[in-house]
């Protein structure tokens, strides 16, 4: 059967010379970036004259543990972290590490090369860490919920590209529930649903009328904008104090873990919707890997057939994963509005729905994959916001290019090869 | 039957005993028919419980039902009414020849850069690629006519800027091509990306020295000089330019390209099957490159009429120069089934939806433009699943409608 087949692809070469060739070139690349951070963050004139750079830890107004300031003398600095960069990349090229060094490595790189460029950009001035990390975690909030929706998805075989829409068809949801009825969880139980129901269209298009899953998503995209938009228009911004306020959850502040250093504040004292994708992100991940669930499921996504033959109902598996799915990126979407404290207003997704995808599609198809990828790309997010105030010559929108960029890197092949599950986005039946 | 003594009969029959066979049968032109209705259907149910004034009338339906489903009537009669005014005609703005051309003007202005965005994702759908990438092609495109259009006076002005915005559209389309061939990137995820790339890219350059426009606050870019614009068709005070030229040579061009060229045959061998390609000795690389090139070139002309064209007031680049086109263009080729002329039909469609909603929305009825984006995604949602309105209007038949898209995956 041509559906089972693994097309061939130009990046699958002989695997020991393409391995050795890899690590030339990965070790190759990450040497001139360490070496470029060097000249322009170590030597350059805006770390020079033994200015230091002032990082704040205590999360204002959140409480916890009481830090100082971390004061680092820039140039330095910045110099030492270019050169443990250039010191990975030597090392990566010398010897072939395993998976595990591989992956600590790069994060290792990776994290240098970031503070080696927030040391920089802070030379002279003085940038609050901890609320930068607390932006990266509000940032990162939508796209784990969306990306786990991916995972759930595809991994049973149906390619999700509507995450948007529902992020949409969740904001609009909770926004309206929450505020005609005064009831923040009846907001959050409506915006759930309504990302259910974009899931469930879309999964009784792609597997009962099996419509092409790509531009089914692009629809249903369109149609979430319009339909949102349309309602936005005429019912929510005429009567925006009775149908359409700025509601929150408040926050919870967990003892004990609130008082660890830097991060107890920024990952301890969130709403609920935060602990609910915590949780979500560990019962996903143990679901998918280790339970009779995450197996049948793995196996509906990679070879239906097979599934098929062993008794796996393919057609309900899929039904059920998308529309559970839907229903996490529907929280994506109740967050927000009710989870951020902002009404809703007309494509306020802006685009977070296709950055959850590149996380899913970085983050290798795995639920602590697309964690580590959303993590980073709210990352970025937070810190091209709060560079602005610094006036660093970088403009802000090169970094919210970077997630887009690393996730064209990683599907050709640059860093590492990404496979999506082999029957993901072909009908079945 | 077999299918030769249907084809045999069907030529033998007259015109209306066609028609009527073709509504019986629940051909693909029928049902496409069928959807635009219940597409049209569903929005006057979404004007009317949007209607708050209506909705309290239904409060007390049992008691005086006429109340309640007059003023639902009187609604939908009068959003749709403004449509079709702000579409093809009004008879109450009809006083001389300018006022009556001006709805079948804003229609074929509407349309034109749907004309190019439907054959671009059309192009790419033939070979079996789907450029989802539109938005980010056609902002490249837009930003490379701009550049030459503030740049160049005179005459060469406006054919430089032209073939700018085309080459820097095909640029990015010929990027995501070569990706393709050299890596197994697949198209989808590098076209999204990329479109997001664009779109940060232009919000940067908008207000570097070389773009910003001096004179104004706003993020707008200088406007193009006068003789980079497209000259009016039919007076200045209809938008009717000369775009919808480009795009009728557009039309010819591509379909030639299809259907008559080497190039065109190799790339729908690929789109149908690329092993059967490659067996028989094409280069699927190299052909998908090559498609990937014109698709993006196409959507180039969207950014180059976004511009050049009518769109804007200043003919200068704005951050929102795209306006959504890009997906408008994916449902376009979808309704059109990827061919020129389909495409071309589909385009004057949604074309005269875009004017008609703009009608609309200023009119009494006071409907939200966005109800045609709601209309738009129904019509195409409801023509990729021909079984569901069949299911729905009890049609006889089931001959599968090729709609030119085999479902494929990220591997693929």
């Amino acid at each position: 059967m041509t559906t089972t087949l693994a097309t061939p692809s130009a990046a699958t070469e002989a695997p020991a010379t393409g391995r050795s060739r890899r690590r030339w070139y990965v070790g190759g690349v990450m040497i001139l970036i360490g070496a470029y951070g060097l000249v322009a963050f170590g030597l350059g004139t805006r770390t020079a004259h033994g200015r230091t750079s002032t990082f704040g830890l205590d999360l204002v107004g959140a409480g916890g543990v009481d830090m100082p300031d971390l004061k680092v003398p820039a140039a330095t600095t910045a110099m030492v972290l270019s050169v443990i960069c250039v010191a990975l990349g030597v090392a990566r090229m010398a010897v072939e590490p395993r998976r595990l060094w591989r992956v600590l490595t790069t994060t290792a790189f990776l994290a240098c090369f970031i503070a080696a460029f927030l040391v920089w950009a802070t030379a002279n001035q003085s940038l609050n860490f901890a609320s930068v990390l607390n932006a990266t975690v509000l940032a990162a909030v939508p796209l784990i919920l969306g990306a786990l929706c991916g995972v759930l998805c595809e991994r049973s075989g149906v390619i999700n590209v509507a995450i948007e829409g529902q992020f949409l068809f969740g904001a609009c949801a909770a926004a309206f529930t929450a505020s005609l009825t005064g009831s923040l969880w009846a907001g959050l139980v409506a915006g759930c649903l309504a990302g259910a129901l974009l899931g469930a269209i879309l999964a009784v298009f792609a597997n009962r009328y099996k419509v092409q899953q790509v531009v089914l998503g692009v629809v249903l995209n369109l149609l979430a904008a319009g339909l949102t938009g349309f309602l936005y228009d005429r019912i929510l911004q005429p009567n925006s104090g009775g149908y359409n306020q700025a509601l929150a959850f408040p926050n919870l502040r967990i003892p004990g873990l609130v008082s660890i250093p830097v991060i107890g504040p920024v990952l301890f004292n969130q709403n609920i919707i935060v602990y609910a994708t915590m949780v979500l992100i560990a019962v996903v991940q143990f679901g998918l890997f280790h339970t009779r669930w995450g197996l049948r499921t793995r196996a509906v996504g990679e070879h239906p057939t097979a599934a098929d033959t062993v008794g796996i109902k393919v057609l309900a598996t899929r039904y059920r994963n998308v529309i559970i799915g839907g229903l996490i990126s529907g929280l994506g979407g109740v967050w927000l509005t009710i989870g951020l404290n902002i009404p809703f207003n007309k494509n306020m997704a802006a685009g977070q729905g296709f950055i959850a995808l590149a996380a899913l599609i970085f983050g290798r198809w795995s639920p602590l994959g697309a964690l580590s990828a959303a993590l980073l790309f709210g990352f970025f997010e937070a810190i091209s916001t709060s560079l602005q105030p610094l006036g660093t010559p970088v403009p802000s929108q090169f970094l919210t290019m970077a997630p887009y960029l690393a996730t064209i890197f990683a599907v050709a092949g640059l860093v590492g090869h990404v496979r999506a599950p082999a029957a993901d986005g072909q009908p079945y039946g | 039957m077999s299918e030769r003594s249907t084809a045999e009969k069907r030529n033998n029959d007259g015109p209306l005993r066609r028609v009527l066979d073709g509504v019986v049968t629940g051909r693909p032109w029928f049902v496409t028919v069928l959807a635009i209705l219940l597409a049209l259907v569903v929005g006057a149910i979404l004007i009317v419980v949007s209607d708050q004034e209506v909705l309290s009338k239904y409060g007390y339906f049992f008691a005086s039902p006429g109340a309640a489903l007059g003023s639902s009537w009187n609604d939908v009669a009068t959003a749709y009414s403004a449509l079709f005014k702000g579409a093809i005609f009004d008879p109450g703005n009809a006083s001389s020849l300018t006022s009556a051309l001006q709805p079948i003007s804003e229609t074929l202005t509407e349309a034109t850069p749907l004309i190019f965005g439907g054959l671009s994702v059309g192009l790419a759908f033939r070979a079996g690629l789907f450029n989802i990438g539109g938005q980010g092609q056609l902002i490249i495109g837009a930003i490379a006519a701009t550049y030459i259009g503030f740049t160049l006076h005179g005459v060469v002005a406006l054919p430089a800027a032209i073939i700018a915005g085309i080459i820097g559209g095909a640029a990015l389309g010929g990027l995501v091509g070569l990706l393709k061939a050299r890596t197994g990137a697949h198209e989808v995820i590098v076209t999204i990306m990329l479109n997001y790339v664009s779109v940060a890219f232009l919000a940067y350059l908008i207000n570097t020295g070389t773009f910003k426009d001096p004179t104004n606050p706003q993020p707008v870019s200088k406007p193009v000089t006068a003789g980079a614009r497209l000259p009016h068709l039919a007076g200045d005070t209809l938008r009717l330019n000369a775009g919808i030229l480009i795009g009728i040579a557009a039309v010819a061009f591509t379909w030639w390209l299809l259907n008559r060229s080497t190039l065109g045959f190799q790339l729908r061998t690929v789109g149908a099957n690329p092993n059967a390609a490659r067996t028989a000795g094409m280069n699927v690389g190299r052909v998908q490159i090559m498609a990937m090139l014109f698709s993006g070139g196409l959507m180039g002309l969207v950014g180059v009429s976004q511009v050049l064209g009518t769109a804007n007031a200043n003919n200068a680049l704005t951050p929102q120069i795209d306006a959504g086109l890009g997906f408008s263009a994916i449902t376009v080729a979808l309704l059109g089934r990827a061919s020129p002329i389909g495409t071309v039909v589909a385009s004057l469609l949604f074309g005269a939806l875009q004017a008609g909603g703009r009608a609309m929305q200023v009119s009494s009825a006071n409907v939200s433009i966005e109800i045609v984006t709601v209309i738009q995604a129904l019509i195409v949602l409801f023509v990729a699943a021909p079984p569901l309105i069949r299911g729905l209007f009890r049609l006889r038949g089931g001959e599968s409608v090729d709609t030119g898209l085999a479902a494929k995956g990220w591997n693929g």
